[in-house]
């Protein structure tokens, strides 16, 4: 920022006030409460039993099933988007509105909806068996698994994964893998050496986007996964709607947020600054 | 060697549409289903999209869907432009702390915004359109300031001051100087906020009162006993009626490009 | 070996259907320092490209070392590049981005440190080694990129307008400088410019270019003396050019009077092309010299005066140590060494083009 501020650089901050009395009445304001409501009981005393009972065994699995769900699915995400804008760039398709727009299309159709035509793709007597059997192919039982919420979790969140990778693989120059080719580098050491590391900004906000939703998704186990299977967002949920019980519910969701801090200043702690904007 | 590439490049791309596209072409060859069992085909009919325009419900809940989407994006342009453009003012402290509390809505599950917006509405306002509103807002603000913060930080914005000094009044220089300049920011900001909470169900679902539904809440409450094939209908004239739009929107902007 | 390090034959390319270059040749000997001297848009940097192998050519080969090198990709050519942007990697440091090259040909570390010393010691940057390359100031991240292309001991370093986003004084020190470097490593230079100062300074040989076509090839001298045609002499330097006729073997008349010059061999009465360079040109009271004109300006340059003299249709430059006064009517002379006779452009192509 420039040193000598100028009397409208000065008035301009109070551009921010409206914004900033939102910030305290609608993001600081809930945390607060939450963190009240985590930290007391139903007679108002002060407990950390609420924060514990994510160490209970039932919801300790929940937790563990989410993180397998959300590291796969996170993973698998990262793997079918860098071939994707890869291919995007190698077509010249970088520049255009169109391909954006091709990843952008498909929150125009219910989320809800979209993961209730997965349930009719995956179900056991479903299209995806259907077209198998055309084939001869003995049809597979994944309706109801891990492996079905993993793939609905994988189509929802894949958009927000490819976006800000894309964003930053179409910022990498072209003169930058010129020089790459002219100083030896085949195509696999310039993906490694160069595409890699300077898309790391992008992947980073990826991770965040589609890793902590997909830990806290309850509606896609909902359907997916027939009911059967919990993940950690199943539970918070059913301790508000069907248990009624709040106070256990906030301190649940307290845990689960700071666990969500703690990895994220792991993979945010790589960020260069002055790069906040790589997320859209 | 060249030629190679260009056809796997066009294969992998291909395959991720399909993934992409796979489940909407099953939901809009559903809309067209008349037999109400999912599973199978019972032969073309146009008659859901007929019954959906008497299914006052279902007309009702798209209504507050379009009117939430639309003032939530709306009012979190008025909020969230000048924060921005306050807040690129501010010292670098400042600065960060800002933009890390901007941050918190995106990097927090949507589950826990939701129940921590619920518990502070319950205790001061009644659950209805009102707070799901305000809830949708709250999360809209962050994409309007990420959207525009880049192009503010792309332009002069001494630019407006030495309007200003040149002795232009501050609503001439918005609108001759700031506004031309922070309009494609605006534009994705607002469209990229109306999108996210047309297709919001956790926070919303949180937020609401009894007898407040949007499309999202409405089909989660149907899963149960099945959804309505007048929802697949109404789905499928948005999803066709937004690429259409889009598709001239892409094309005139591409044409422009050239 | 054979003296000639690269050769392209009759090499033809052309952009959305405008051809840029059409069989086009050119040599280059070892050990040479050749610019590529044009305006842009006049094929040089195609040219690098082609050779660079970032763009194949449509029709035509490319000679490496008498090999056919036309369809090998840019990573398997001993040739190098330093970018007029730099195109430094901005997630490594300096002395990362020099060892870039010498790490994928898996060099010994002991090896590439070395290496990395020594060009950085060639390039003045001692001690840079650990810098953040975005840190660096366009001079220094142009010297970072020197180092990076020659430390692979290219046979061929291909330039492309490297010191183009330089201002003016740090270019005539790396003007210098990249002489040195020439001199010590002993690689042969392929210069790319539209700075006709900085080829004259530095080149042993010139290659003036204008729509993919060779104008003129020749060192400093001779290009700045001899231009061979009209836009040769107008890219090169300022320069007087008007159309005369070549009345006989060493008389020349230029605005109706004949003047004796040195040339031979055009023949009788053939309409030519003049070029006297500015600094030829004496001014003389009225009716002493070859050809009156009247005073339209005079700007003091610091070591010369810069005089306008209007002559019938025609605005003759006069460099001049002495100032005339505005206004008045004065002679100019001119002697006979010092007219440059030129055939009239033969065909479009070899036009005047004023270069912007």
């Amino acid at each position: 920022m420039n040193e000598a501020k100028s009397n409208f650089t000065s008035r301009r901050i109070l551009l921010a006030s409206p914004y900033i009395v939102w910030v305290a009445g609608f993001t600081i304001l809930p945390l607060i409460i939450i963190i009240h409501y985590a930290f007391t009981d139903a007679g108002g005393a002060f407990t950390f039993s609420n924060l514990g009972l994510i160490f209970s065994p039932i919801h300790l699995k929940a937790v563990m099933f989410s993180l397998e769900i959300a590291i796969s699915s996170t993973v698998a995400c990262i793997l079918l988007s860098y071939p994707m804008v890869m291919a995007m760039r190698h077509l010249g398709l970088g520049k255009r509105t169109f391909s954006l727009f091709i990843l952008i299309l498909p929150m125009w159709m219910n989320f809800i909806l979209r993961i209730l035509a997965w349930q009719m793709i995956l179900s056991n007597n479903g299209i995806l068996n259907m077209i198998l059997s055309w084939f001869s192919i003995a049809p597979l039982k994944i309706a109801n698994t891990g492996t079905s919420i993993m793939i609905g979790v994988v189509y929802d969140y894949l958009p927000y994964m490819m976006l800000p990778i894309y964003t930053a693989i179409m910022d990498i120059n072209e003169d930058l893998i010129e020089a790459a080719r002219d100083l030896g580098a085949g195509s696999l050491t310039i993906f490694l050496k160069i595409i890699l590391p300077l898309s790391l900004p992008g992947l980073l906000s990826g991770i965040v986007m589609v890793f902590v939703p997909s830990m806290t998704s309850f509606v896609i186990s909902d359907i997916l996964g027939g009911g059967k299977l919990q993940l950690i967002g199943n539970v918070i949920e059913q301790e508000f709607t069907t248990a009624n019980n709040w106070h256990a519910g906030s301190g649940l969701s307290v845990a689960l947020m700071i666990f969500v801090l703690i990895s994220m200043a792991f993979t945010t702690k790589e960020h260069k600054e002055g790069r906040e904007s790589v997320i859209w | 060697m060249k030629r190679f590439k260009d056809i796997i490049s066009g294969i992998y791309i291909g395959f991720i549409a399909v993934l992409l596209y796979a489940p909407i072409l099953v939901l809009i060859v559903e809309s067209f289903n008349s037999s109400r069992s999912r599973v199978t085909w019972g032969g073309f009919t146009l008659s859901w999209y007929v019954k959906l325009f008497n299914n006052n419900q279902i007309l009702e809940a798209f209504i507050t869907t379009v009117l939430l989407a639309f003032g939530s994006a709306a009012i979190a342009i008025l909020i969230g432009v000048p924060g921005a453009l306050g807040i690129h003012a501010m010292g670098r402290k400042r600065y960060k702390t800002m933009m890390a509390l901007t941050n918190i809505p995106m990097l927090n599950a949507d589950i826990v915004t939701g129940i921590a917006l619920m518990l502070w509405f319950v205790h001061f306002i009644p659950l209805s359109f009102g707070s799901v509103l305000l809830a949708h807002i709250s999360f809209n603000i962050p994409y309007v300031i990420l959207s525009v913060m880049p192009r503010i930080q792309q332009m002069n914005v001494s630019i407006y001051e030495a309007t200003r000094d040149l002795g232009a009044g501050p609503v001439y220089a918005f609108f001759h100087v700031l506004l031309p300049e922070l309009l494609p920011g605006i534009l994705s900001g607002f469209f990229m906020a109306f999108t996210l909470s047309m297709d919001d169900f956790v926070i919303t679902y949180f937020t609401k009162g009894a007898g407040v539904n949007t499309l999202s809440t409405m089909i989660y409450g149907q899963i149960k006993k099945g959804i309505k094939p007048e929802m697949y209908a109404l789905s499928t004239l948005i999803f066709v009626l937004v690429s259409l739009l889009l598709s001239i929107g892409t094309g005139i902007s591409a044409k422009k490009e050239h | 070996m054979s003296n000639i390090i690269l050769k392209m034959d009759s090499i033809s390319k052309s952009f959305d259907g405008k051809a840029i270059l059409s069989d086009f040749d050119l040599e280059i000997r070892r050990n040479e320092f050749v610019t590529l001297l044009g305006p842009s848009g006049c094929g040089k940097s195609t040219i690098l490209r082609i050779i660079g192998g970032f763009v194949r050519p449509d029709k035509g080969r490319v000679l490496f070392e008498g090999k056919d090198i036309t369809a090998l990709p840019p990573e398997k050519r001993n040739v190098n590049t330093v970018f007029q942007k730099y195109s430094l990697f901005p997630h490594m440091n300096v002395e990362e981005n020099i060892a870039f090259g010498l790490k994928l040909k898996k060099k010994s570390p002991e090896y590439i440190r070395d290496k990395v010393q020594y060009a950085l010691n060639l390039v003045n940057l001692e001690g840079y080694e650990k810098r953040d390359t975005l840190s660096l100031s366009g001079g220094q991240q142009q010297r970072v990129a020197i180092a990076r292309a020659i430390v692979n001991e290219p046979e061929l370093l291909l330039l492309d307008e490297p010191l183009g986003a330089l201002d003016l004084k740090l270019r005539h020190g790396m003007q210098r400088e990249l002489i040195k470097i020439k001199q010590e490593v002993g690689i042969t230079f392929l210069y790319v410019t539209h700075d006709q100062e900085e080829a004259l300074m530095m080149s042993d040989r010139i290659i003036v270019m204008n729509k993919g076509i060779i104008q003129q090839a020749g060192d400093s001298k001779s290009i700045y003396d001899e231009p061979q045609n009209a836009f040769v002499a107008d890219f090169i330097g300022e320069s007087n050019i008007i159309g005369a006729l070549m009345v006989k073997d060493l008389l020349v008349r230029i605005q109706g009077v004949d003047i004796p010059c040195v040339d031979t061999g055009f023949g009788e009465n053939v309409p030519v092309d003049v070029v006297i360079r500015p600094e030829d040109i004496e001014i003389v009271p009225e009716n002493m010299g070859y050809i009156n004109g009247r005073v339209m300006s005079v700007i003091f340059k610091g070591a010369y005066y810069e005089i306008k003299v209007q002559s019938e249709d025609f605005s003759w430059q006069v460099q001049s140590v002495n100032p005339a006064p505005v206004g008045e009517m004065v002679g100019m002379t001119v002697l006979p060494d010092n007219i440059q006779i030129m055939h009239k452009p033969a065909s479009e192509d070899e036009e005047v083009v004023k270069d912007e």
